[in-house]
């Protein structure tokens, strides 16, 4: 029980397939109601698909697990509909502050580059993004079974059946895909008998969930080797309802259960605050992390996603928010497959990119882990000296290395890019998560590139100056509409504008352009999953077809 | 030519997305180089490091105001 949040609990209903005795064929099953699962299903109604979502619990995640949600994530969530409410709840902030003994060394301030609607990071509690997902999951009509657990599986050639454990007994389930959502011990990557490989850190860190009405503005404090810690490192994050989380590195020889106690935790929390900083504890664990990950995820009908692929450790934030970018990468394959309007193979693509963003997640995450607790005298050497440096000098700052933001991969080495034949500046190439921007809209309010983005199908962005000059070339946009794997054109127009047949979006401060390096006639093709996918200086109705076939792997 | 003190790290024909990426990549190798190495080796591999990293740079005005900031951050 936590003094700031009540932890719902949601009702368990007998299934009507157990009472009944028979076992249904369902399109799509999802085992986990973790941030990943729910987000895979919400994406899954979007896009029509009815789904099944099982969980063995039946409430949201205990204790503290993710704090920082990134821009990225909550551009997704944007899309799944619970993006504003993430953002509402959580705690903006853009200060970092660095102190290596007594001293602060430096301060960033990560105010992004401005134009874009979402910020770099936002902190909130997980168990909120879990509650506001289940909510929205309600909404769409996603059929949520708690205390649903899965027990067994087997994998045939055209579908997969689970042996699921209710309160009131075991009831067998077939689905002709399986998204494995649960979590880093995954029941089911263990009862396929599949490896997760990587490496355990020998490290243990303590965290604390304190609430306090402090003072304290909402900066994210690092500090190597404190007074108040000696030899080791500390983070204080601010969370919503005045929230705070303190992470201690403790070292892999510390006693969890003895450093759990409140007299052991009290003491070390006073000596950072001071005496006289009243606090009440909300919540104390003690964990060690992992940085592994499958070889593939896709194994025949089943998908993994999230923890239950890939699990890295929580400097640089990179869990919920990475398995979010692979529910995004994902569902809009899956229906095309299940659509019949692309291969299975389509789906290998899905592992092939999320596995190489998996290993830049875990390399970033691993880098951060080597800086904040150094392995050997020279590591923890070099990491002080960069310390020392970055007092002074703007090349040392840029090495201290407290944990990088998330950020999204680029999917550069991707089979599904069409490599550019024309010249473009920028960082838009085939396989870039798209650049947002601000947009006039046809009813004269102002909104977002990506929200206007993104989600069902295939894009054209095209570039012009007056959108009523296209003359015949909207009629050759129009056509791509009607194709098997439908293409829709948006028009980016410097002067706003209005066109029959195609949405016509303002290029208000002229940065769509700028950030993607348009001139009149270029054109972007957009995957579902808002990323530049082609592009080219002019249209060409053909080129942008072979693109979309090369895309969905229909060559 | 004075010090370089912004960040100044690159691979000619490598494609950086990120500002912290190559300074990341740098910061690795060296610590990869010393994996293994008890603390003497250590010392030894730096030692030959800056050696070679100081004749590659040549300039003697430039080496001297790096040995000054240097001395300035240790003592
Ligand atoms: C200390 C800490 C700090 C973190 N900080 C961050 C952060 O700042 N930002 C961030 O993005 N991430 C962070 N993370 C990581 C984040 O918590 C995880 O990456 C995220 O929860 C993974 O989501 P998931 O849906 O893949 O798995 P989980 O959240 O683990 O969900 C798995 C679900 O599967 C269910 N399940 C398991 N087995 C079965 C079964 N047999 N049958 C039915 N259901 C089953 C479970 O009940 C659970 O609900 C942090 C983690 C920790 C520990």
């Amino acid at each position: 029980m936590l003094k700031t949040y009540t932890y719902p609990k949601f009702a368990y209903v007998q299934p009507q397939e157990q009472k009944e005795r028979v076992a249904r064929r369902y399109p799509v099953v999802i085992v986990g109601a973790g941030p990943v699962g729910l987000a895979a299903a919400i994406d899954c109604r979007l896009h029509g698909i009815p789904v099944v979502l099982l969980d063995e619990d039946d409430t949201v995640s205990i204790g503290s697990r993710g704090v920082c949600y990134a821009k990225r994530a909550l551009e997704i969530l944007d899309r799944l509909g619970v993006g504003e409410r993430v953002v509402q709840k959580g705690v903006s902030w853009n200060v970092g502050r660095t102190f290596f003994h007594e001293e602060e060394v430096f301060n960033f301030n990560l105010l992004p580059e401005p134009d874009h609607k979402r910020p770099g990071m936002i902190n909130l509690q997980q168990y909120y993004l879990e509650q506001y997902l289940v909510e929205r999951c309600v909404e769409l009509g996603v059929d949520l079974r708690w205390k649903n657990r899965v027990v067994s599986v087997q994998r045939m050639s055209d579908q997969v059946r689970l042996t699921i454990e209710t309160p009131d007994g075991t009831y067998g389930i077939e689905a002709d895909w399986l998204i494995a959502a649960d979590g880093a011990k995954s029941p089911i990557r263990k009862l396929m008998g599949l490896e997760v490989e990587g490496k355990i850190f020998h490290d243990r860190f303590l965290i604390a969930d304190v609430v306090m009405k402090a003072d304290f503005p909402a900066e994210r404090w690092f500090w190597f080797h404190p007074p108040f810690h000696p030899g080791q490192s500390v983070l204080l994050h601010k969370q919503a309802d005045n929230v705070w989380r303190i992470d201690f590195q403790l070292g892999w020889d510390a006693d969890p259960e003895a450093e759990k106690k409140p007299e052991k935790v009290i003491p070390r929390i006073k000596a950072m605050l001071g005496d006289e900083r009243e606090f009440e504890l909300e919540w104390v664990s003690v964990y060690t992390f992992q940085c592994r990950r499958m070889q593939e995820f896709r194994h025949g009908r089943v998908l993994f996603v999230g923890d239950a692929a890939h699990q890295v450790s929580p400097f640089g934030a990179r869990g919920a928010n990475s398995g979010i970018q692979d529910a995004d990468n994902l569902i809009w394959k899956l229906k095309l497959v299940m659509d019949g309007k692309a291969p299975e193979k389509l789906l290998d693509t899905y592992s092939s990119e999320r596995v190489a963003a998996a290993d830049e997640n875990l390399m970033n995450s691993t880098r951060s882990t080597d800086f904040i607790t150094p392995k050997s005298n020279t590591s923890r050497l070099f990491r002080n000296a960069v310390l020392t440096l970055a007092e002074h000098h703007a090349f040392g700052r840029a090495l201290v290395n407290s944990g990088r933001l998330s950020v999204p991969a680029f999917l550069v080495e991707s089979p599904l890019n069409t490599a550019d034949e024309d010249e473009f500046a920028g960082r838009m190439v085939p396989g870039a998560p798209m650049d947002d921007a601000p947009v006039g809209l046809e009813d004269g309010g102002k909104g977002w590139l990506l929200d206007q983005i993104g989600g069902q199908g295939f894009q054209l962005l095209y570039f012009t100056d007056v959108a009523e000059r296209l003359g015949d070339k909207l009629e050759r946009l129009r056509e791509l509409t009607v194709d098997a794997v439908p293409v829709e054109p948006v028009v980016v127009s410097e002067k706003a504008g209005r066109l029959d047949g195609a949405r016509v979006l303002h290029d208000l401060m002229h940065l769509v352009a700028k950030r993607y390096d348009a001139r009149e006639g270029s054109v972007y093709l957009l995957r579902p999953d808002q990323h530049v996918v082609a592009r080219w200086r002019r249209f060409d109705a053909h080129k942008v077809r072979a693109a979309v076939a090369r895309a969905t792997c229909n060559i | 030519m004075s010090l370089t003190l912004t960040p100044n790290f690159s691979e000619p024909g490598k494609r950086y997305f990120r500002a912290f990426s190559p300074g990341d990549d740098f910061y690795e190798m060296l610590i990869d180089a010393h994996r293994d190495l008890d603390d003497e080796k250590s010392a030894m591999l730096n030692a030959q490091l800056i050696l070679l990293l100081a004749n590659h740079i040549g300039d003697l005005s430039v080496l001297r105001e790096a040995l000054a900031r240097a001395r300035e951050g240790a003592v």
